[in-house]
């Protein structure tokens, strides 16, 4: 079992809190972040740049704290490479289906008692809890 | 220009927030999904910070009457329960258990090299893509 980390992950969380409270207060915007991504790629009619800039600002983070504390970013279960591939494409259309990731639902739609989301949260915890059950009894992936 | 400014101060506070809460280990949100195993309730945590911060504040932010750089807020209406939103949100559940990574910490790790996040955020975006083809 991986170290129970209540402290950090709190604090962790609360700064996610003050993320979405910024996005929304400065730009009016939800911060889902499969949302704002899938936009930036794939733009509609307007331009908007904030989306760019929020992904930007996600990834230099992500380069910032890497460099500072690179075991926040390791990898240590045994899933082969071929796992998080299907992974990824599950994610990428299972988020575009349902509207939203555990950003977008879990944090801002929870915030603001939205039924939707509350459903797709309780959805997506128990698939992947159903998931994470099956692929440590079938397949012995440790956990 | 100040709407970039604060939506990438967003982004910044997010990526720390996430790579603190331990989001960023995929082997740690296994740990959390394993409820019938050896459960790591670290990440209900996070999940109950963000909440915490963001359900106080919410109130006060939209008691204004719109944005400080924009002229309304964009805060999703729709409160019907729909087969997509079932069906998505269920797939998506499936990879998060497989991979571990959900898209923010999968971008946010990607700047860390790592195998596994290279190849889960690209799979996502060929998934994206996909769904957009498919429905046109």
């Amino acid at each position: 079992m991986e170290h129970f980390t209540p402290f950090a992950s709190a604090i962790g969380g609360a700064l996610i809190g003050l993320s979405a409270t910024v996005l929304l207060l400065f730009n009016g915007r939800i911060a889902g972040i499969s949302g704002i991504f899938a936009g930036a790629l794939f733009p509609g009619g307007e331009r908007e740049p904030w989306r760019w800039a929020f992904v930007a600002g996600l990834l230099l983070g992500g380069l910032g704290m890497a460099l500072l504390f690179p075991s926040m970013f390791s990898v240590t279960y045994d899933r082969s490479i071929w796992m998080v591939a299907i992974a990824g494409l599950l994610v990428g259309v299972g988020v575009r289906m349902g509207s939203g990731c555990t950003s977008g639902h879990g944090v801002c739609g929870l915030s603001r008692f939205s039924p939707r989301s509350l459903v797709a949260t309780l959805t997506f915890m128990a698939t992947g809890a159903i998931t994470v059950f099956l692929v440590r009894v079938f397949l012995g992936g440790a956990s | 220009m100040k709407t970039i400014v604060s939506a990438f101060a967003a982004g910044l506070i997010f990526a720390v927030g996430l790579a603190v809460g331990g989001m960023t280990q995929p082997s740690k949100v296994v740990g959390f999904l394993d409820f019938f195993g050896a459960w790591d309730p670290s990440l209900a945590f996070v999940m109950g910070g963000a909440v915490t911060v963001h359900m106080l504040l919410y109130r006060f932010v939209t008691k204004r009457s719109s944005p400080l750089y924009d002229d309304a807020f964009h805060i999703p209406t729709r409160r019907d329960f729909n087969l997509p939103l079932i069906a998505g949100s269920a797939l998506f559940g499936i990879g998060w258990g497989l991979g571990g990574f959900c898209p923010g910490p999968g971008l946010v790790s990607v700047p860390s090299f790592g195998i596994e996040a290279l190849v889960f955020v690209g799979a996502m975006v060929t998934g994206m893509l996909g769904y957009k083809l498919a429905r046109g």
